[in-house]
């Protein structure tokens, strides 16, 4: 152990501990910018680029930036010095010369890091004006991430969430000087880079320089015109979440809250994207049966995740007859919406608008592929997030906390837990084995909990005893522990069946459209307890037991993998995908 | 919503080019796994550079592929140095000294010159690929500035006036291989 002394109070650490964590062990505040640890995701950013966290360290003549700076035994560290405050004061003044000060209408007010700082630190003038400006222009090129480079601070954050976590690469910081912006290479649009669109780098930017590209002008346009119908659907993710904008406690599902504010803001039908997931449920494990027992292209991938579909379509595409061929909950429940929905109700499919609810950045590129459109009418028209609903339901005075619990409407509401836990890492896995191990075995599972395939552990492995055969599975999140499961399949010691892969770590609970945080282990834990909460209060657990699919299968589409599923449930991603870079 | 994707790019410069930049590549010996494999990109980005001239997206994505390391990567490391080009230089290559002696004395307006004589910038290269102009640092010939160096060799005492007698010399000798460029005066 190290001992220091900080600000007066003696301090005892483990060699190693830099000077503001050991601060912060005996809560003295010290503001940062740039810094960034995430140790469930093994996130460490230390690019000690921003400087608003130095500290004055007896001996040394320069002032140290704590976040980057080890403790060394006998140290004595002050943290709010006249220098030390008028240091940080003068930095972030510098910072804000060369920032747009447009936070009125900037789509972080409220969540940002900079803006918050200014705040604390009570700045109500720029301090250095009329100097230079940069002026990069704004990338909305994928229609899913918006790049505002104009708002970067060069903290690297975003870098290092891409390059080091996800392992995709996609950001570079380019050029020198004061020119110097993080963006794709060779700063080409977005659209032509090798991204995937997980957004984990718009939950970890502290500003506005990465955001979402928004779809709520979109979306009331089409409540407020009376020529159209228009469903929404909302993902799992989202109701253990979306209560943090309105003060619930973490993780606290407040599903039926949603349903009644959703439909007060004037949706004709308010579907459920889990009846998409038991749908998915029981295509995909059709699928897999099959698959298993001809022992053919396995391992099946799990293909709802369009994040890490997009990763192994760049950078693996030598895989890419790999996934399963069903498509992702999102958009069965617009096709079915569109043919099914719309031919009952007796509405022309060009007048019925799909708006899905999403956790996710990578949700609003999957719904525009031309793969989902059919007869040039997209299965579904626009992707919003939590987030964007949230200030949706604020816009229409909308409180969550005084909304009475409503159930989703019929045909597309009816869902299970299987379904439910699709939002969690390792769930779309569980589900799965619910209606495989019955299907194979004709058996009653009678304990639905594969615990094995739960958590936010790097891989998370299960075999199943089917009867005729054992089934070896995995499940994993993050693109960075994607890639080892995938590399491991190419050198072919890959050992697996089935391997259930989310873009995004701990699942779709933390993908990059849900509330910001900046407590995130703790909130993607809560969020998926909550969860699993919802799967235990179901009375069906299994998605082959949900009765509007069962309804669905006898009416309509027959049998499971039949011709007419496989028209509308099934997509087949074209295979000549260029290899962006195969590492 | 968009909806596109990124589009497919093909490899256009010559194959024999790349053989070349392989084979150095090769005596590297990288190891994709060891974490400092990135200490000789610069060394090979240098090479790919004699051998093509520039730094064209394709090329960064061989050398990447090459390092097992992203196209950004190599890209951002390119932005960063000065000497890097990722456009193709002119037949005739014109590098105007920008440094402390041939700015004192006008260089500024010799670049100028050649600027609009050529109707591109610094950095560019003529829509028939016949000229480019680069700025370049201290050449080392203070003595003579304004110095321009044209396919390396070296003119001194450069006055704006004598740019396009400059730029004729070189026209008539792109003339004598084929047929005539434009030049706008
Ligand atoms: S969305 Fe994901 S892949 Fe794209 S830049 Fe951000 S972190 Fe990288
Ligand atoms: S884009 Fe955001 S996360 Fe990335 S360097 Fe800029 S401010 Fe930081
Ligand atoms: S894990 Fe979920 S939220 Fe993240 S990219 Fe995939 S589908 Fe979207
Ligand atoms: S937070 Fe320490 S340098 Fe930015
Ligand atoms: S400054 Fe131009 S040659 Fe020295």
């Amino acid at each position: 152990m190290v001992n220091l002394i900080i600000d007066n109070q003696p301090v005892s650490v483990p060699e190693g501990t830099t000077i503001l964590e050991a601060a912060r062990q005996v809560y003295i505040h010290i503001p940062t910018l740039c810094y960034l640890n995430l140790d469930a995701m093994k996130l460490h950013n230390q690019t000690a680029s921003c400087r608003i966290c130095v500290v004055e360290v007896e001996g040394r003549c320069n002032l140290a930036p704590s976040c980057a700076t080890p403790v060394a035994e006998g140290m004595k560290v002050t943290t709010n010095s006249r220098r030390v405050l008028s240091a940080r004061r003068t930095l972030l003044q510098l910072i804000l010369s060369n920032h747009p000060t447009d936070c009125l209408i900037c789509a972080k007010s409220t969540d940002c890091e900079l803006q918050n700082l200014a705040w604390e630190f009570g700045i109500n003038a720029q301090a250095y004006q009329h100097g230079e400006q940069s002026s990069f222009s704004i990338d909305k090129s994928s229609g899913a991430l918006k790049r505002d480079p104009d708002k970067c601070i060069m903290c690297r954050r975003c870098e290092t969430m891409c390059n080091e976590v996800q392992t995709v690469g996609a950001l570079t910081a380019f050029g020198r000087g004061f020119n110097v912006t993080v963006g794709p290479a060779e700063m080409q649009p977005l659209v032509n880079s090798n991204c995937v669109y997980c957004g984990q780098c718009v939950s970890v930017c502290p500003t506005a320089a990465l955001t979402g590209v928004g779809y709520i002008d979109e979306t009331w346009a089409a409540l407020f015109d009376p020529s159209k119908k228009v469903v929404v659907q909302v993902a799992p993710a989202v109701r253990v979440a979306i209560g943090e904008e309105f003060g619930f406690p973490m993780g606290q599902p407040v599903t039926g809250k949603l349903v009644a504010g959703l439909r007060r803001m004037g949706f004709n039908a308010v579907f459920d994207t889990t009846f998409g997931a038991d749908l998915t449920v029981v295509e995909e494990a059709h699928e897999i049966i099959e698959r298993v027992t001809q022992n053919e292209r396995l391992p099946v991938l799990t293909s709802c995740c369009p994040g890490w579909i997009n990763f192994l379509r760049y950078h693996f595409p030598n895989l890419s007859y790999m996934p399963s061929s069903c498509k992702s909950p999102q958009q069965m429940v617009g096709a079915v919406s569109k043919s099914y929905y719309a031919e009952q109700m007796g509405i022309d499919p060009k007048d019925l608008v799909m708006i899905s609810v999403m956790p996710c950045i990578a949700k609003k590129y999957e719904a525009a592929m031309p793969e989902h459109s059919r007869d040039g009418l997209p299965d579904v028209d626009y992707v919003i997030t939590t987030r964007e609903l949230a200030k949706m339901f604020k816009e229409s005075g909308i409180d969550l906390r005084y909304m009475p619990d409503e159930s989703f409407d019929h045909p597309l509401g009816e869902s299970t837990g299987a379904g439910v836990i699709f939002g969690a890492t390792g769930g779309v896995l569980e589900a799965a084995l619910r209606t495989i191990y019955e299907e194979v075995t004709g058996h009653d599972l009678e304990d639905v909990n594969f615990t094995a395939v739960r958590g936010i552990a790097g891989v998370k492995e299960a075999t199943i005893d089917l009867g005729e055969r054992t089934v070896c599975v995995a499940a994993t999140s993050g693109l960075g522990n994607a890639r080892k499961l995938l590399e491991n399949i190419e050198k072919g010691i890959s050992k697996y069946d089935v391997i259930e892969i989310m873009a995004c770590p701990g699942g779709c609970v933390n993908g990059g459209g849900q509330p910001y945080s900046q407590d995130r282990a703790e909130v993607i834990e809560q969020r998926i307890k909550g969860l699993y909460m919802i799967d235990g209060w179901q009375s069906h657990r299994k998605s082959h037991q949900n009765p509007s699919i069962q309804h669905l299968y006898q009416e309509f589409l027959g049998e499971p993998g039949s011709d007419k599923a496989h028209e509308l449930l099934h997509v087949t991603y074209y295979e000549d995908v260029p290899a962006v870079h195969s590492k | 919503m968009v909806g596109s994707r990124p589009t497919q790019p093909t490899r256009q410069l010559a194959d024999e080019l790349y053989e070349q930049l392989d084979a150095y590549i090769e005596t590297l010996q990288i190891d994709p796994d060891d974490p400092y494999r990135r200490e000789t990109l610069i060394r090979s980005l240098h090479r790919a550079q004699e051998i093509f001239g520039y730094l064209p997206a394709e090329v960064q994505r061989h050398v990447a592929g090459r390092y097992a390391i992203s196209h950004a990567e190599v890209s951002g490391v390119i932005s960063f140095y000065n000497y890097f080009t990722t456009t193709p230089k002119g037949k005739v290559q014109i590098d105007v000294c920008l440094g402390t002696a041939c700015y004192v004395n006008g260089a500024d307006k010799v670049l100028q010159e050649f600027e609009r004589i050529l109707n591109i910038k610094s950095g560019e290269v003529t829509p028939d690929g016949q000229f480019s102009i680069e700025s370049l640092r201290c050449v080392g010939a203070c003595s003579l500035a304004p110095v321009v160096t044209v396919n390396g060799k070296v003119y001194g005492r450069v006055q704006p006036e004598k740019v396009q007698e400059i730029l004729e010399h070189y026209l008539v000798e792109i003339d004598r291989e084929e047929e005539p460029i434009h030049v706008k005066n």
